[in-house]
């Protein structure tokens, strides 16, 4: 009942401020409405009983993902007024949500009962916690899909590097080892200087 | 009548803990005031009460009474939300730490990813208010700390990890206690040295306060701040501080355990031993702003992605193997 309860209110602040995202004038109240959608998708998983997944969320998508794109957002110099007048997103828009309604849909009517996501529906855990369970499963039984995603991320990770690494020769860089490395001997020259006088 | 009772029980509880966070805030000042003029040969605050041990209440007032002062073009609503987000993540916080054996509001599974989770969130704070205040000075030094915070959570994100294949659990109270034969700052002493000076960059303290640098950006995010505003950032960044300081303490110095189970240590209350460990902690926190100069911007970013990074990752990689070949693992 209580569960039930705060499954809606989640639910339905979920969809209040995902829709704010969307229609918010302000590209940074955008960002802070969808860190609190972020923030009610992971109560659902923690009334789902998936604690883990609800702190992984909480860390990934709101403690760095999000903070990225609030940077971004602010040191964006944007017209607001320009932008909202531009509409021409829609009809890409549109496409985009029907499809994704109509995979939500066929999930909803035809997915096999058996295979529900809960992880422990039965109570069959033998005593382990959520993070163990996810862990066994993740390292034997879907272990090359784990690697192939994470192969996927050092692909993606090295090309953002590739892009954004630029050298550029005029730029006086601190050498660390370098001034480290500098003593006395080398780098002190004393000369014997002879003053003569002058007239 | 039981659930309203337990409910009443948290409360309670909760009460308690805030009590005791703003207490140690309280003292925290205090004694770092005094602590920085005895380095620096001053007397410190010494007018209000004996030995100026009411100078805080003094400054807490007048800061309460104050005017508060909103910019005319300040974006409003975050503007005040800011602080009260700073405050309110330092607090909700310390829900889950360990003072003693059981003494715990939430004994939850998955504490410390509560924990690194809630102080990851630390962040918003600072670079909300600095956004809001529509001003140059806050505006960089909120840049600064967003770049700042999340570098140097990944190194802190490792050492954590290097801590739990020792434990082999997410719960804050089995961390301690898997720490009844040796505290881990000696067998994992590179990672305890990389966590506290991680922990100081992620509470933006000295010598990494390069947000609020006063030489270069005045007091960089909380410039526009003033009177409980200003209170409020001021008081969650102590309850930060002191919640890093809970956690070393925690992960590293063997929560409420004596150091040696022996008869007159072990008669002290566990709760004596950890606010001794976190006040050790603070005196070291404040002893590095007492002695260390501020880092330059770029030296920072270096020491967080080329030194800690490399060095933390290679460490998990380290202990992982050694825990699996001398099969030692949990």
């Amino acid at each position: 009942m209580f569960a039930s309860i705060l499954f809606f209110l989640f639910s339905f602040l979920i969809l209040g401020s995902a829709l704010l995202v969307i229609t918010s004038k302000n590209p940074v109240n955008s960002v802070i409405f969808l860190i609190f959608s972020f923030f009610n998708a992971a109560g659902i998983f923690l009334i789902a009983g998936a604690e883990f997944l609800a702190l992984i969320m909480l860390i990934v998508y709101v403690g760095a993902v999000a903070v990225l794109f609030l940077f971004v957002v602010m040191m964006l110099d944007l017209n607001f007024e320009e932008l909202n007048k531009k509409t021409k997103f829609i009809r890409t828009g549109i496409v985009t949500a029907s499809i994704l309604i109509i995979e939500m849909l066929v999930l909803f009517f035809y997915y096999p009962e058996e295979q529900s996501f809960i992880i422990n529906q039965d109570n069959n855990t033998n005593g382990l916690t959520n993070t163990e369970i996810i862990g066994s499963k993740i390292y034997t039984e879907h272990f090359y899909h784990f690697q192939i995603a994470g192969l996927i991320l050092l692909v993606a990770m090295i090309g953002a590097i590739v892009l954004t690494l630029r050298h550029r020769d005029n730029v006086r860089r601190q050498d660390i080892p370098l001034q480290v490395s500098r003593d006395q001997e080398k780098n002190i020259e004393l000369k014997d200087i002879t003053f003569e006088e002058s007239e | 009548m039981d659930y309203i009772l337990s409910i009443l029980f948290i409360f309670l509880q909760s009460f308690l803990v805030i009590f005791a966070v703003l207490m140690m805030a309280y003292l925290g000042i205090y004694g770092e005031r005094k602590l920085w003029a005895a380095v620096q040969l001053r007397r410190g605050p010494n007018i209000v009460g004996p030995f100026g041990l009411l100078q805080p209440v003094a400054d807490f007032l007048k800061l309460l009474l104050k005017e508060p002062i909103i910019p005319e073009k300040a974006n409003k609503a975050i503007f005040v939300m800011a602080p009260l987000v700073t405050c309110f993540v330092a607090l909700s916080a310390w829900a889950v730490v360990p003072f003693a054996e059981n003494w715990v509001v939430a004994d939850i599974n998955v504490g410390i990813l509560y924990i690194f989770a809630i102080s990851s969130l630390g962040v918003y704070g600072i670079i909300l208010g600095g956004w809001a205040s529509n001003s140059k000075y806050p505006f960089m030094g909120a840049m600064r700390s967003a770049a700042q915070m999340v570098s140097y959570e990944v190194s802190i994100g490792f050492v954590i990890i290097t801590v739990l294949l020792c434990v082999g659990s997410l719960n804050l109270t089995d961390i301690v206690l898997a720490q009844k034969k040796v505290w881990f700052f000696i067998p994992l002493f590179p990672m305890f040295i990389i966590f506290f000076v991680s922990a100081l960059a992620e509470t933006n303290r000295p010598p990494f306060d390069l947000p609020e640098a006063e030489a270069e950006l005045v007091a960089g995010y909380q410039v526009e701040y003033s009177s409980s505003f200003f209170l409020l950032y001021f008081l969650g960044e102590l309850a930060a501080t002191f919640l890093m300081c809970a956690m070393i303490t925690i992960l590293f110095l063997g929560g409420w355990l004596p150091p040696f189970d022996i008869y007159p240590l072990n008669v002290i209350p566990g709760i004596v031993w950890f606010m001794l460990k976190v006040a050790f902690i603070f005196f070291m926190f404040g002893m590095v702003k007492a002695l260390v100069p501020r880092y330059r911007y770029d030296q920072l970013m270096r020491l967080g992605w080329k030194v800690f990074l490399p060095i933390s990752l290679f460490w998990v990689v380290l202990t992982a193997s050694f825990l699996f070949v001398f099969d030692l693992a949990p």
